[in-house]
């Protein structure tokens, strides 16, 4: 059995780098995610697997050294927090509309502005809407404890070149900072320069005699050509939103409530049913793995058999809008969320819960 | 089994990493364990927190705001986590430099002067683990044994010459510990 390790969930995103082949990191450290450079500066693994770690001057140029770095076919990543992601957007624009893999991560904190440093999720819409700007997607995994940490970095980057886009692991505060026991799964060495001409043939690693030269650019003055480049995107998403949907679910099956909840909050939302399945209330709960491509058609389903569903979100009601397109009316949707850092309990949900159920 | 323990005082005290050796030790006896520190500004201010929770189960939410056991070397610590103890579980204190005493009756409450002890056992740096003794003692949910892996585990490894030093810190807290109220 493979060793076991208690980690804060921003060191296994580090390891897992480390482990899992990454070419280069590149960030600037914020509150609550510096644990990733931090680990990734003291762990050296320039002097092991060769991997570059860089502390660039700003979020903004973290980002572009992903976009040169990803250009050349490296698997590369980067990590901040909210107000750091938003300096990020622009880049990530950029990268999603040159057909870029790369992985960010996004320890979400209190916002908007500066905010808090404590725990949130309110970069939903951000971050699953788009960011930057322009018609794309970032493919979004929502980590629930430090395992998934390290495992969704691979994950990730399956994702990233499996389809050329922005991965992002939309964390929160909790899952950043919280140590849990991590299970590592043997080390996967970096991508050779044949192996990455294999996998990224696309990549600008020198024109070889035989082929047109690969050219990485978001820019063209065309409409037509844009346009086009848009239908692409388009299919190409579609693809995604119809094999890439993940998902759990915990005492759904005969439920006559569903909560939905991602991240830390769907482990809060577990014990939450386990407290009303205690006093007889059958309730069951939802977890998207993936925000986008986002689990509509389980949700649709949930919501004939159900009574009504709750969306529970530490912000003011994001991913709510998506259960209710979801749901499409089929049955009542609710919503209880805590800002600014705050984290609900158990015991409030319940609160909350049966208050909108009529059941208080 | 679930045990949820809040470990809460001045930053320096060690009290994070208490809750990180308690946790990897109930990782060597096969439980699942998170370990969640406050990391906002009040830790910036000087105080410290850390809930451990150990379960045979899976841990569902990592946040509670009951506790089976709290740990208080402060009075900050005191004034906030005193009434989070659930009836029946257990206070562990530090009574140097708490000047309000715990008060209820409904929980078990001991304390250990973990100043004196980490004296005796000759190096101020090993307070944590005369608390973590007394702890031990109060309720021996982990295994000497375990708890000695952890600190394996938890120690880096060219300070593995400080374990004897930490595990008689921890002797010292089970021996001097000090039953206030038994329920």
């Amino acid at each position: 059995m493979a060793e076991k390790i208690l980690m804060k969930g921003n060191e296994a995103i580090a390891i897992s780098a480390i482990r899992n082949g990454v070419d280069g990191y590149f960030g600037y450290p914020i509150t609550p995610q510096s644990e990733v450079m931090e680990t990734l500066m003291k762990e050296k693994p320039w002097e092991t697997t060769g991997m570059v770690v860089l502390q660039a001057e700003s979020e903004t140029s973290s980002i572009n050294m992903i976009y040169g770095g990803a250009s050349c076919g490296k698997k590369v990543m980067t990590s901040s927090s909210s107000p750091g992601i938003s300096l990020m957007c622009e880049g990530i624009s950029y990268i999603a509309g040159a057909e870029l893999p790369c992985v960010v991560v996004d320890v979400m904190r209190g916002g908007p502005g500066l905010g808090t440093i404590q725990p949130s999720q309110s970069d939903y819409n951000q971050i699953v809407k788009g960011g930057g700007h322009g018609d794309y997607h970032n493919i979004v995994l929502a980590p629930a404890s430090a395992q998934d940490m390290y495992d969704f970095v691979d994950w990730g980057f399956d994702l990233a070149f499996k389809y050329r886009t922005p991965v992002v692991i939309l964390a929160d505060g909790i899952i950043g900072q919280m140590m849990e026991k991590v299970e590592m799964h043997p080390m996967k060495p970096r991508r050779t320069d044949a192996e990455i001409l294999e996998a990224a043939p696309w990549s600008t690693t020198g024109k070889p005699a035989g082929r047109e030269r690969n050219i990485i650019t978001s820019l063209s003055l065309d409409a037509d050509i844009q346009e086009r480049f848009n239908r692409k995107l388009k299919g190409k998403y579609e693809i995604i939103e119809e094999n890439e949907v993940k998902f759990s679910e915990y005492m759904t099956e005969d439920a006559e409530y569903v909560f939905v909840a991602f991240g830390c909050s769907s482990r809060i939302c577990e014990a939450v049913v386990d407290e009303l399945r205690a006093e007889g209330i059958k309730a069951g709960l939802l977890r998207p793995i993936t925000l986008y491509p986002f689990p509509f058609k389980e949700i649709e389903r949930l919501s004939k058999q159900v009574k009504s569903m709750m969306s529970i979100e530490l912000n003011l009601g994001q991913m709510v809008h998506d259960v209710r397109l979801a749901v499409n009316g089929t049955c009542p949707v609710g919503f209880y969320g805590r800002q600014g850092g705050n984290i609900y309990t158990p015991e409030e949900i319940v609160a909350e819960f049966k208050k909108f159920n009529g059941l208080a | 089994m679930k045990e949820e323990i809040i470990i809460a005082g001045f930053g320096g005290q060690g009290v994070l990493s208490m809750g990180k050796i308690l946790a990897y030790s109930a990782i060597m006896q096969d439980m699942e364990v998170t370990w969640m520190p406050s990391y906002g500004p009040e830790m910036r201010g000087g105080t410290a927190n850390v809930c451990v929770i150990l379960s045979d189960r899976k841990i569902g939410s990592p946040i509670v705001t009951k506790y089976d056991t709290a740990i208080i070397l402060n009075q900050q610590s005191m004034d906030k986590f005193e009434k989070t103890v659930k009836p029946g579980g257990w206070l562990v204190y530090d009574p140097s430099g708490i000047t309000s005493h715990p008060t209820r009756t409904d929980i078990n409450i001991c304390r250990i002067n973990a100043i004196e002890g980490a004296a005796r056992v000759g190096n101020a740096k090993v307070y944590n683990m005369v608390v973590l003794g007394a702890f031990l003692k109060a309720k021996p949910i982990v295994s000497l044994e375990n708890v000695e892996k952890g600190l394996g585990k938890s120690i880096p490894a060219r300070y593995g010459s400080m374990i004897p030093l930490n595990k008689a810190a921890i002797m010292d807290g089970m021996e001097n510990v000090e039953i206030v109220n038994r329920v």
